[in-house]
């Protein structure tokens, strides 16, 4: 059996190479594989692109959890549906990084899903009715079918596929939890090498087939994280417990809603 | 100075609109008031993956909060009785096979029903996109929930938005603190006042020129 088990991120990411393009996903602070963004900040690895869902400030200390940003300044480009967070100024702490010449794509989060799909099936693209209308279309091609308009999208095809599961066993069968699994199948499958980062590795076997979301055969690298590690269940509490020490923050994630 | 509706009077407006069975996607913000209102059986969905989610955690809960289970507008949710889990294109597919109502906020509606709730800035670094144009565009019906008018009181429904546009053509109903207009093929239709308030005071406060409904009446809960 080939060996996908790797003994640390740092491994996992030594081959990155500069100019390679990462999908990641994030939600803020759920789903986002934190040890192995960790590990290519440290790697220094340059001229990335970087493919996500939230792509926001890093608002946590770094001990807790590496969002995507971190990789800011190793970055040339961006492609996702959310940068920043509103009431901080959307993607107002981008402007510098745009002025010295980083990219920014934006699109409808379904569009990103659609071209990650189109990449990992080997399509040439879509034509999607989403984003006719607005910015998105600024510089795509228009088409009318059968009466309506559609904009093309290119399929996006990653190098590497950061994610964040809940279990894989040592054939990379692999099982989220909760709405962590989002954008991650599709980032898995487009990918060319995709890695993981799981609470638990466990054998051959103790999956039950029905229960696999993403086949082991998408996955090329496993690192199980270990318990001081990010993205522990401790970490996740003590963040809340952070966040419920900010008033707003609490009012705004607990509060009554109004 | 005649009262406008408050926050929550909104939410349960634009819930009454909501069957049981139905399966809705919630904005940020005020449609997240909606959910306190509507009838038993109605589903709620994420964009991240969830189909009928329970309800929130509290603030006298926070033990509760799972990171995995977080609902559309960004809060921790627990899991519902009956709740499926599915990755993005089955999401997607949801909302723009219009198996879903959306009720979003909006920053302007059109008379044509044009859509900008996404960006006050202009350029890309504006605002944040998310699902909102794939709602716009896929949901079986796009609800707008927000004030009539802006702080100062300018218009938000409007000939044309000036804000950046989330997807055209798209809203069919609207629901302010002042009224309720139906956006229809002969332009928006006033169907609903705030109590005390007349056509005409609501037309002052919009734009385009609104076709009254032949049974206008005070809005109903």
């Amino acid at each position: 059996m080939l060996n996908k088990i790797f003994d640390s991120f740092d491994a996992a990411v030594a081959d990155i190479p500069d100019g390679a393009v990462i999908a990641v996903e994030c939600w803020g602070y759920p789903a986002t594989a934190h040890n192995l963004i960790a590990a290519l900040k440290r790697k220094g690895t340059k001229d990335l692109t970087v493919i996500t869902h939230t792509f926001i400030p890093q608002v946590f200390s770094e001990d807790l959890a590496t969002l995507p940003s971190v990789l800011l300044p190793q970055m040339k480009k961006l492609i996702s549906p959310i940068v920043g967070i509103m009431r901080l100024g959307a993607g107002g702490f981008l402007r510098e990084y745009v002025e010295k010449g980083m990219e920014v794509e934006v699109m409808g989060h379904g569009t990103l899903a659609a071209r990650l799909y189109a990449g990992a099936a080997g399509l040439g693209g879509i034509y999607d009715p989403v984003g006719v209308g607005t910015i998105v279309e600024e510089g795509r091609e228009k088409r009318v079918i059968n009466g309506k308009e559609y904009i093309f999208q290119e399929p996006l095809k990653p190098d590497y596929a950061f994610l964040s599961g809940h279990k894989a066993d040592k054939l990379g069968n692999l099982v989220y939890r909760g709405n962590y699994r989002s954008d991650q199948p599709m980032m898995a499958m487009a990918a060319k090498t995709a890695i993981v980062e799981v609470e638990k590795i466990v054998e051959v076997g103790d999956i039950d087939p029905e229960h696999v979301v993403t086949p082991g055969v998408f996955i090329d690298r496993i690192v199980e994280i270990p318990p001081d590690g990010l993205g522990t269940p401790e970490k996740g509490a003590a963040i809340i417990q952070q966040l419920t020490q900010l008033e707003s923050v609490r009012d705004m994630l607990f509060g009554k809603i109004e | 100075m005649k009262q406008r509706l408050e926050r929550d009077v909104i939410g349960m407006r634009a819930a009454k609109e909501l069957q049981p069975g139905d399966c809705v996607n919630l904005g940020f913000g005020l449609p997240t008031l909606c959910a306190l209102y509507v009838p038993e059986g109605v589903r709620f969905q994420t964009e991240a993956g969830l189909l009928g989610y329970g309800r929130l955690v509290m603030a006298d809960e926070v033990e509760k909060a799972d990171w995995h289970y977080i609902d559309a507008s960004g809060r921790f949710c627990t899991p519902g009785l009956g709740m499926a889990i599915f990755d993005v294109v089955t999401s997607f597919i949801m909302i723009r096979s219009g198996r879903l109502i959306s009720v979003m906020g909006g920053f302007q509606v059109s008379e044509k029903g044009d859509l900008a709730n996404w960006n006050t800035g202009g350029d890309a670094l504006g605002g944040t996109i998310g699902g909102a144009m794939d709602l716009a565009v896929g949901s079986r019906r796009v609800i707008i929930t927000m004030d009539h008018n802006t702080k100062d009181g300018g218009y938000r429904i409007v000939k044309k938005c000036t804000y950046p546009l989330t997807a055209r053509e798209c809203v069919d109903l609207i629901v302010t603190d002042l009224a309720v207009i139906e956006v229809t093929p002969k332009g928006l239709v006033l169907k609903e006042v705030a109590p005390g308030w007349t056509a005409e005071e609501v037309q002052e406060l919009t734009e385009p020129k609104l076709v009254i409904a032949p049974d206008l009446k005070e809005i109903e809960l």
